[in-house]
């Protein structure tokens, strides 16, 4: 990236398709820079908008996780451990822990973290979960130890 | 070990693979050869690989690949909706690299053919057809959709005799 320093040397224009053409370099800049971002942060700005919020809970988290919904509850696939793999309800597909003391990778990428909770919430709950429900199960993920 | 006379070579053998994976990708007649490398992508390796594998392309024709994008907020009864530009990439490489007619290698446009099951595909029942319901429900298998538990490269889109072990 340092070989496009001498900005100076290139017009308006010019430089406007050398950004073009490295589209794909900032796709991939901003990708990684959105997963240094706390998938919390942006869920507790989202719930402190309920002026009732007083910060979030690992024992609602827990219960939520193990709350049956229509037909499922989070643990029919992710286990009532999540430090364990988990399995699909439907695909018998292996899921790996959730819980980040096992699984660091787990509730790291904000954009991950949104899509799988939208998708889940819908499949157990019929309705996507509120900001303080997601970040009281993010919160009781992180809190469990080996 | 790794003299300038191997790593030569492993860089050689690499173009190869990747010159053999480009063609594949391009040609109808390689994504079906179990002998030519299976066309992969990755971000349907990762999107489409999150809750089953990746089921290759070649396994369905590109009017099923177009409805399956088309509605994954209703995917089998599940969700699994995921931002239009992501899908929108997933379906171009599902369609490029989708089942196409034996007789002249084009893409199989056929009105109506367009199964939404692979496992409801009359070459799945075929192929499947000594393996007895109790077998299907087993614990380790659980589901027709569980590709992995008996074809072992499943994930790597490779399903030949040879990696098939049923447990």
């Amino acid at each position: 990236m340092s070989t496009f320093a001498p900005y100076q040397q290139y017009g308006v224009q010019d430089m406007k398709q050398t950004v073009s053409i490295g589209g794909l370099t900032a796709l991939l800049l901003a990708a990684s820079l959105a997963q240094a971002a706390d998938p919390l942060d942006a869920i507790r700005v989202a719930a402190q908008s309920d002026k009732s919020f007083s910060g979030f809970s690992v024992a609602r988290g827990e219960t939520l996780f193990r709350t049956k919904g229509t037909d499922w509850s989070c643990s029919s696939c992710h286990t009532t451990d999540p430090r364990k793999p988990g399995r699909h309800a439907v695909t018998g597909k292996t899921i790996q822990p959730m819980a980040p003391v096992i699984n660091p990778k787990r509730l790291s990428d904000p954009a991950k973290v949104e899509k799988w909770f939208k998708r889940n919430c819908m499949d157990v709950f019929d309705r996507e979960c509120t900001a303080r429900e997601k970040g009281d199960v993010i919160t009781w993920l992180r809190s469990l130890t080996r | 070990m790794n003299t300038p006379e191997t790593s030569a070579r492993i860089s050689g053998f690499g173009t190869t693979v990747l010159s053999l994976a480009i063609i594949s990708m391009s040609s109808a007649a390689g994504a079906d050869s179990a002998k030519n490398p299976v066309p992969t992508n990755p971000v349907w390796q990762e999107e489409c690989g999150g809750c089953h594998i990746p089921y290759p392309p070649r396994f369905l024709p590109a009017g099923s690949w177009r409805l399956l994008m088309g509605s994954l907020e209703d995917h089998f009864g599940t969700d699994a909706s995921i931002d239009t530009e992501t899908a929108a990439s997933i379906e171009t490489f599902l369609v490029q690299n989708a089942k196409r007619k034996k007789a002249d290698g084009k893409t199989d446009s056929t009105a109506g053919n367009a199964p939404l099951r692979i496992t409801g595909t009359r070459w799945f029942v075929h192929e499947h057809d000594e393996i007895s319901a109790a077998k299907w429900k087993s614990p380790a298998i659980r589901s027709a959709a569980n590709c992995g538990a008996c074809h072992r490269e499943a994930e790597k889109g490779s399903f030949r005799e040879r990696d098939i072990k049923v447990p």
